[in-house]
């Protein structure tokens, strides 16, 4: 065989792992082993890329400079992954995405000043620019994603006077230029393009705001797997069509189910600014209306006599660190024979299934953690629903209030048990910026705090009893 | 067209149904870790980028296919390792829930 074969047979194997990966991604069982088999595939393939000759028998040159510049990413990305907090995981990946993003676009550019004295054909050209247009959105659209995350910037959606236009105007922008590139295979014109690219991806995601930062993080990263597809096509190299399309057909998927889960189109939420609506509820409910609020003995009790208490967890639990307590006051409670259960809302957190990560982490039984179709059909036998730093997620103006920008949302009821308890810092309203009718039903008790502190609390209160 | 081209178009096709035939069985809770694995499965732009760092001859070309490089490690280190990092959690589990698994196993 020779070493052109060989090569393209490891790739093969690469892109076989690729697929097992992420099939036993699905299942939790063989998740961990999947993530393994893809980086040992991933492994190989760059292994094999080393020793790739071109058309005339030519090794790769410059091998010390790209020996430099994979050490330059390892040592940036792993302490980077490693140490960061868990409940930054969602801007880790949105960052590591963007730069995947920009790494397509700057390869198919690349790409295209090299074979451009060969006259490429137009189809070579128009692979190219789908792969510096995407992928520099994606790059500059991440980076942005990951400003609001990381709180670099508001998270609310930004508009301003004349958005649309300006949004046209880049957009067009951008059409003429691949039609002009297409006839003239201009480098400068590439660059210009790669520049309006660069502002459509920040134009796009600054009016994009609030709980729909995730489903943009998976839809930039689906962009990026078909950036990547793209720059295959131009390099000839069946594997990164094969990686790139399965991330961009999968990534399109998932986007889909976010958004789904969320009872909203995905262009509603990428073109209709979100939260800039929120007038429509907010208006009239002042937070000075009265509450009424409890101490941490009095809840204590309550739930230490209850038969079934079904917590509802949120954001808001992973800023305050307050996992372990719950499990542990959860683990209180079932000792004295409380039925413990938890809700996990599909966009809990920051993305989907992040909750179930961050309660993982805190050694929450895997089986206790129910989804929300699940748990809201037996909800209304719950005693008490104990929502801890949620609160959009049970926000009953999704079902009730066709004026809230949160209308038709899918949440968690816990209006239909028979109490429920909010563990909240403040009156301030969650992620999207809406008031909470929840918190001034009569059958509702606040306690005020930080949500480690009064879980803290809490635990103290059952285990004295 | 070119048979090439045609190749290609066809390894798309039908990467793009498998893509979606693998993803549509995920349980939601892993939702999170999908992302994230299926962010560093497409880090194989590292392949790309050395292909063209590898065959830059002028000097523009060598920065950028160097640039690419960087970028494009990051995205395939990082996006592995916070990947094992989460599923890690997911391993954790009490050694009643493990005997439970396996009674609903059997």
């Amino acid at each position: 065989m020779s070493r052109g074969t060989l090569i393209d047979l490891a790739y093969l194997v690469a892109a076989t792992t690729f697929i097992i990966a992420l099939k036993f991604l699905g299942s939790p069982k063989r998740a961990r082993l999947g993530n393994l088999i893809a980086a040992g595939g991933m492994a190989l393939a760059v292994l094999a890329t080393f020793f790739h000759q071109n058309a005339n028998g030519k090794g790769l040159l410059h091998i010390p400079l790209m020996l430099v510049g994979m050490a330059i990413g390892v040592v940036v990305a792993v302490p980077a992954a490693r140490f960061m907090q868990i409940t930054a995981m969602p801007q880790l990946v949105a960052i590591f995405n963007g730069v995947g993003g920009g790494a397509a676009a700057l390869v198919s550019i690349t790409e295209f000043m090299h074979i451009k004295s060969g006259h490429p054909a137009t189809y070579v050209i128009l692979e190219v620019l789908l792969g510096v247009l995407i992928g520099t959105v994606s790059f500059s659209g991440s980076a942005i994603a990951y400003a609001k995350l990381q709180e670099l910037m508001t998270g609310r959606p930004i508009t301003y006077p004349g958005q649309q236009v300006i949004n046209a105007i880049f957009g067009l922008a951008a059409l003429g230029l691949i039609v002009a590139i297409l006839v003239t295979a201009s480098t400068v014109l590439l660059w210009v393009l790669l520049a309006d690219a660069f502002i459509l991806g920040i134009i796009f995601v600054l009016p994009i705001g609030g709980a729909d930062v995730p489903v943009l993080i998976s839809l930039l990263n689906s962009f990026t797997g078909l950036a990547v597809a793209a720059s295959g096509f131009t390099l000839g190299s069946n594997l990164l069509i094969v990686a790139g399309t399965l991330v961009g057909a999968s990534g399109i998927l998932l986007t889909r189910m976010m958004s789904k889960a969320m009872g909203r189109s995905l262009p509603n939420i990428l073109f209709s600014a979100f939260g800039s609506v929120v007038t429509a509820t907010g208006g009239a409910a002042g937070s000075d209306r009265p509450v009424r609020s409890g101490t941490p003995e009095d809840i204590g009790v309550m739930m230490a006599y209850s038969s079934k208490v079904i917590i509802i967890p949120g954001y808001g639990l992973a800023v305050a660190q307050g996992q372990s307590a719950l499990r542990e006051l959860a683990e209180e409670l079932e000792a004295r024979g409380v039925e413990v259960e938890y809700a996990i809302h599909p966009v809990a957190g920051r993305m989907p299934g992040h909750m179930n990560v961050l309660l993982a982490e805190a050694n929450v039984p895997y089986e206790k953690l129910k989804e929300m179709d699940e748990i809201n059909s037996d909800i209304a036998t719950a005693d008490i629903a104990l929502v801890v730093g949620a609160n959009d997620t049970v926000n009953p103006a999704a079902k009730n209030d066709p004026g809230s920008p949160i209308y038709g949302m899918p949440i968690i009821n816990a209006d239909q048990a028979e109490n429920v308890v909010f563990l909240k810092r403040s009156m301030r309203p969650g992620f999207a910026g809406i008031e909470n009718e929840l918190l001034y039903d009569p059958k509702t008790i606040l306690l005020f705090g930080d949500a480690k502190d009064s879980l803290t609390k809490l635990v103290a209160v059952v285990k004295g009893m | 067209m070119s048979n090439q081209l045609l190749q290609y178009l066809t390894v798309f096709i039908l990467s793009a149904f498998v893509g979606v035939e693998i993803i549509s069985k995920v349980p939601s809770i892993l939702h999170t870790p999908l992302m994230s694995g299926s962010n560093a499965i497409h880090g194989v732009i590292l392949v790309g980028a050395m292909l063209v760092l590898g065959s830059a001859n002028t000097n523009l070309e060598e920065v950028l296919g160097f640039i690419a490089v960087i970028l494009a490690t990051l995205n395939v280190v990082g996006g592995f390792v916070v990947t094992d990092r989460m599923l890690e959690l997911f391993k954790s589990k009490s050694p009643s829930k493990k005997k439970k698994v396996e009674e609903d196993a059997s």
